[in-house]
């Protein structure tokens, strides 16, 4: 890695997370960490044109860290204490010896990010944490992804931080009987910063799209170090095979197009392709978990040619199965929208009726839509008009609220 | 606001004051004894919760029985990370105190009246991390009956 030559910014960013993720987890300090590994990356920009990059940078910068770490604590009363946990680096004859040319560095992101995902955390810190640590984001570029001003996550990022390091929460990977509930919360997490990049992509806002590849980025990492994980490979799936379709997913005036009139020729079949074959693998073990398979129900329809060709059976058996492993309102909505394409619109309807008594549901516009869609195809046009004009009442995006209003209208028209 | 006298928590807990007192010097505890490892001190703090209109409820009715708490008391002595333990006497029996800015003594009777839950009893452990404090603070009994606060004790 990283040939004499080779700009120095390019090695950077992913030396960063992991250098942070060692340090954090040795000193169970992330402002510490945070501040070394600046330092530490400042003097390789200061060294490395002189001397060229050494052969193994992450572990130039590793050592390099370390001994600021140390220098820093020797010189702060306050961080004195750490120096318990320090006994072999704090040995003077070890920081003498030269920095170790093959010294293998273990990648300590997985820690960290169980440690940014610690239940003693609430949702948002533990969301803000990870992108800000794993995913290297600025804290005012993490503010304007979520719509908060910048001091506001400033805050937040310190008490999460103060949290960590005053409760000792541990840089750890939990134990066998933990991990089930502890790998949950990291994964919701990831996806959480997938979803709210994703539902905004009709604002342009470049920003925001950015938490999408930043989400793929952390279950590309997250794979990387739990590769046998099907939890983990089926999360990377089904990002890879929902963000596929980006390209498609907003027409030219910023109107967003319903999967059924998606330009199908416009989606990346790369992503395709990686994202069904990591499917593949995820449903190799069983019992399956929902998140392979939801990523089966995206790769059912991304390698559809068209919404008519689409293996609805396929798609509603898989929403049987996901309903049976995660029986939420959600998933109901989706059986239903898949029954309605297998079985026919009344059947599909009816299923929707029987949801009505979720205000979960009716409180958002994707009931209401797809309402709207199966009275539609059922000839009920007046009533369609109602539902869709009702849930572009309900949607959040400019692109949902155009796409919405125009499906109002053309029920609307007689004829 | 109704308050009523939650079973029999609070008179549990003033009968164990002495045991785990007894206990503590029986097994050799004391706070110098973990100095100069790796460790972090945590109170676990005992909630009950108030009955009544409004009050918050606890997952399990009823209240934990005096053998539960020895036998927990027992464990945190065997495992070695027991610094301290203490527990109330019913929330019933306090007394408040507060001074004004005339430094006059205002002093009244009872639990505060606007708090939803007491504090029944704590234990002071010495672990390496916030999950073995979780852990712990999860097998303790009061963790069914009410809840257990983990806090970590400040060094100065």
């Amino acid at each position: 890695m990283g040939p004499a030559g080779e700009p120095i910014e390019a090695v950077f960013r992913e030396e960063r997370g992991r250098l942070l993720a060692l340090l954090a987890a040795r000193f169970g300090d992330l402002d510490l960490a945070e501040e070394v590994t600046a330092e530490a990356l400042l003097a390789a920009v200061e060294t490395w044109p002189r001397s060229g990059v050494p052969r193994e940078p992450l572990a130039w910068l590793a050592t390099t860290a370390r001994r600021k770490a140390i220098d820093r604590i020797r010189r702060d009363a306050t961080l004195a204490t750490k120096l318990a946990t320090l006994h072999a680096d704090a040995d003077p004859a070890r920081r003498a010896e030269p920095v170790p040319e093959h010294e293998h560095i273990p990648d300590d992101r997985l820690q960290l990010m169980f440690a940014c995902c610690h239940p003693a955390l609430d949702l948002d810190t533990q969301t803000g944490l990870t992108l800000r640590y794993l995913a290297g984001l600025s804290t005012a570029e993490i503010a304007q992804a979520f719509l908060v001003p910048p001091a506001t996550m400033a805050q937040r990022l310190t008490r999460g931080k103060r949290k960590i390091q005053q409760s000792r929460i541990p840089f750890r990977v939990p134990g066998p009987d933990e991990l089930e509930g502890r790998l949950g919360l990291v994964l919701h997490v990831v996806y959480l910063i997938f979803t709210e990049g994703y539902a905004a992509t009709g604002h342009h806002d470049l920003v925001r799209c950015d938490l999408v590849d930043e989400a793929i980025r952390l279950a590309r990492i997250l794979h990387r170090l739990m590769p046998g994980e099907p939890r983990v490979t089926g999360l990377l799936a089904l990002m890879l095979l929902t963000d596929a379709r980006r390209p498609a997913r907003v027409d030219g005036h910023g109107i967003a197009v319903s999967l059924e009139d998606q330009d199908r020729g416009l989606w990346d079949t790369s992503m395709i392709d990686e994202g069904a074959r990591l499917t593949t693998h995820a449903l190799r073990h069983h019992p399956p978990n929902s998140w392979s398979v939801q990523a089966a129900i995206a790769a059912v329809h991304d390698e559809a040619p068209s919404a008519q060709e689409t293996d609805w059976r396929q798609v509603r058996l898989l929403y049987d199965e996901l309903f049976a492993l995660t029986p939420t309102p959600v998933v109901a909505l989706n059986r239903a929208i898949a029954i309605s394409w297998h079985e026919g619109p009344q059947a599909g309807l009816d299923h929707l009726e029987a949801l009505a008594g979720e205000p979960g549901l009716t409180r958002q516009h994707h009931w209401h839509a797809a309402r709207g869609h199966t009275l539609a195809r059922l000839g009920r046009h007046t009533a369609a008009a109602k539902a869709y004009r009702r849930a572009s009442e309900l949607a959040q995006t400019p692109a949902e609220i155009a796409y919405l209003s125009s499906r109002a209208e053309k029920n609307t028209t007689p004829g | 606001m109704l308050i009523t006298f939650n079973g029999g928590f609070p008179v549990i807990c003033s009968f164990l004051v002495s045991m785990a007192r007894f206990s503590n010097r029986l097994l050799g505890v004391s706070d110098h004894r973990t100095k100069g490892r790796a460790s972090v001190k945590y109170m676990l703090l005992i909630m009950g919760f108030r009955e009544g209109e409004g009050m918050p409820k606890p997952p399990s009715s009823g209240a934990p029985s005096a053998e539960e708490f020895m036998a927990y008391q027992q464990e945190l002595g065997q495992a070695g990370v027991l610094v301290d333990s203490g527990l109330l006497h019913s929330f019933e029996d306090a007394t408040q105190v507060q001074v004004n800015d005339a430094g006059e003594r205002l002093v009244t009777n009872g639990p505060f009246a606007e708090s939803r839950e007491y504090l029944g009893g704590y234990q002071i452990i010495d672990v390496p991390d916030l999950d073995a404090a979780l852990d712990w603070a999860a097998r303790c009994p009061g963790a069914k009956y009410g809840r257990v606060e983990v806090r970590p004790l400040a060094e100065f």
